[in-house]
């Protein structure tokens, strides 16, 4: 019987560019996505089209940007009948699941109202015996409260083990401002968790066992989810001292002198600086009684080797799935994706976390693609900008399945020379958030070396405001050129090629449902 | 508002006369019926008690059930909740149809949006309820 290629989809959460060894990254070891991209096609410019979960996630599986699949901003729940590459896949004879975080609609859900979230306490099959195209759904976020798989296998096999973890949300169910480890740094904690009960090993466990349930013969499309590298940073502590944070380099993105960073932060829109100085909360993601100024040179060196043990657990995590896959015979026949849904500032400009903040901390993602070796691919790495949009029309060409007229991105080049041919030339990432009463629009398109964001008119901003970096000669986005009278024709050519290719809206806009 | 309470209100304009939504959104015993995600309800005077979909078990104290109004008022007292009230309104907008609209306010302001969402969603439901019943 013949087979068709098989396809692995391995995300993480919110993990920086910078934090693979295949890019430039010097903390964290991750020797199994870099001999993936050694073999495969590494991305240097991969953007998500929303740098916040929900929205990005939507993207990944729907293969349409924000403004169409209509989840604007977290707890915007993806409708139960959106388009989906699983159901495509599905339909096309594959068998698919999804394993670890998948977050289409909202956490915070005391009525168990969304079935992902109901799936908790009936299984792994969902009703009808398909979810959004996946036949196996097992579920896990960043801890162990809730009504999900993994906090609930927690519970059961290992209860002691659920007090050790950080609290995510404080008493007021807002993102935890507390601090801890040895800098008092927010969401950091000691868990002191056995390494094979922290959600990474059971993402991969999982992942592992439905693996197992299929027939040597079977298609199949897997999604392996990792929540890490999302904060909180609460690893298990036995696998803390892998990097001493006192070894830590500063992030070149950290500009050491609180003047060096209010100056920088001066430059840009306001929110930034509101923030910085916690005057402005305008999202629910970061923690609203952290007060980004506060965050010490010590604290973004702790926060960033916890962050790189948990990318080394993922790395290690993924070596045993493929190992696996290779043990069943599949391993010439698999394609494997790795990326993230969006970046993390980790102490860029002074900040943490995330929000409306169109800069490569949030925007240049992880992308490597290993296509099956059965295929032939020739390594390669891109620079032409890719988007997390393309990853579903990628799936259907390795299928060999016709890509459907909902999805608008494309398969990812194999080259530049392909993506050059095939006019790979911008990328779009769009923010909006409305949260008690603040609200913030950006639209952002990355084309020739730019970057360029537009503001809409929100709570501090007039719809004026902009960003304009060139990123060869300023990789780290400090000098804003949006007002540089030098940079004006670049900043008008821009616009009007990001206004001429802004998505269809989707119509009724969706509902905010909860916080996240 | 203050930075930790919230304020969040729907609204669905249904095609049914504002006294026969009004005979189901203000009978408090009621609420199970057209509120998704709510899985029992049971009244003693003017203590209601909800239980949710999640198991969680939220005492409420009624507070006005106006039926000349039609506004139903309510306060979950449980401790997660600093503050909280619950308002829905029936408005007869003189052509056969009604306006009904679900406010609540509370602090914490996370739980205005959780608890605010879910009403969102519950007058979608009653709407097609209602308008499917015809």
């Amino acid at each position: 019987m013949t087979t068709r290629r098989k396809i692995l989809l391995v995300t993480t959460d919110q993990q920086r560019y910078d934090t693979l060894g295949c890019n430039g990254g010097i903390l964290a070891r991750t020797p199994v996505v870099d001999a993936l991209a050694d073999g495969g096609i590494r991305y240097e410019r991969a953007h998500p089209q929303a740098a916040v979960c929900m929205p990005s996630r939507s993207t990944i599986l729907t293969g349409q940007h924000p403004a169409t699949h209509g989840v604007w901003m977290n707890g915007v729940p993806l409708p139960d009948d959106a388009p989906s590459v699983a159901e495509v896949l599905r339909r096309a004879g594959y068998r698919a699941a999804l394993v670890g975080k998948s977050h289409f609609e909202p956490y915070l859900d005391p009525f168990l109202r969304f079935p992902e979230n109901a799936l908790g306490r009936t299984g792994t099959t969902p009703a009808g015996g398909v979810h959004r195209g996946f036949e196996h759904l097992e579920l896990a976020t960043h801890g162990p409260v809730g009504p999900l798989h993994y906090a609930r296998w927690l519970a059961e096999h290992h209860p002691e083990s659920v007090g050790g973890f950080y609290r995510v949300l404080d008493a007021s169910m807002r993102v935890n401002a507390e601090g801890g480890g040895d800098t008092g740094a927010p969401q950091v904690a000691v868990n002191p968790i056995e390494r094979g009960w922290y959600h990474t090993d059971w993402v991969a466990d999982r992942t592992i066992a439905w693996l197992d349930s299929l027939g040597s013969d079977d298609d199949w499309f897997c999604w392996m989810s990792f929540p890490d590298p999302h904060h909180p940073w609460d690893p298990p502590q036995a696998e803390v001292g892998r990097i001493d944070w006192r070894d830590v380099p500063l992030p070149a993105g950290y500009p050491q002198s609180a003047a060096e960073r209010e100056r920088i932060l001066d430059a840009k829109p306001r929110h930034w600086r509101l923030w910085y100085d916690g005057a402005l909360v305008s999202n629910y993601e970061a923690p609203a009684a952290w007060v980004p100024a506060t965050l010490t040179t010590d604290q973004v060196r702790e926060v960033n080797a916890r962050n790189a043990v948990e990318c080394e657990l993922i790395d290690e995590a993924l070596g045993r799935v493929l190992a696996r896959i290779a043990e069943r015979g599949w391993g010439d026949d698999v394609d494997v994706v790795f990326t993230t849904d969006h970046g993390e500032l980790q102490g860029d400009f002074g900040l943490l976390f995330k929000g409306p903040y169109h800069v490569d901390a949030l925007m240049r993602l992880p992308l490597v693609w290993r296509p099956a070796p059965s295929s032939g691919p020739v390594p390669a790495v891109v620079a032409r900008p890719v988007g997390l949009l393309d990853l579903a029309p990628t799936f259907c060409a390795i299928a060999g399945v016709e890509q459907p007229g909902w999805m608008q991105g494309r398969p990812l080049p194999c080259d530049d020379d392909d993506a050059g041919a095939r006019r790979f030339e911008r990328v779009l990432t769009a923010w909006d958030s409305e949260l008690f009463g603040v609200d913030v629009h950006l639209r952002t398109v990355t084309r020739d070396g730019w970057v360029l964001t537009a503001y809409l008119a929100g709570t501090v901003h007039d719809g004026t405001e902009g960003e304009l970096y060139d990123l060869a000669a300023d990789p780290l986005q400090q000098v804003n050129l949006w007002d540089d009278p030098a940079r004006r024709a670049v900043r008008e050519d821009l616009l009007g090629d990001l206004w001429d290719h802004q998505p269809p809206q989707r119509v009724p806009r969706l509902r905010v449902e909860a916080p996240v | 508002m203050t930075a930790d309470r919230g304020s969040v209100r729907v609204e669905s304009r249904i095609a049914r006369p504002a006294d026969e939504i009004w005979a189901l959104v203000g009978d408090p015993t009621r609420q199970h019926e057209w509120f998704p995600g709510i899985v029992g309800c049971t009244v003693d005077g003017d203590v209601r008690t909800i239980t949710t979909g999640a198991g969680l078990v939220l005492p409420e104290r009624l507070l006005t059930v106006d039926r000349l109004q039609r506004r139903l008022q309510y306060r979950v007292t449980a401790p997660m909740f600093r503050e909280h009230l619950g308002t829905i309104d029936v408005h007869d907008l003189g052509d056969g149809t009604s306006l009904v609209v679900y406010a609540t306010d509370a602090e914490p302001a996370v739980m205005a949006l959780v608890i605010g969402g879910a009403a969102g969603n519950a007058l979608e439901h009653l709407r097609d309820l209602l308008e499917g019943a015809r």
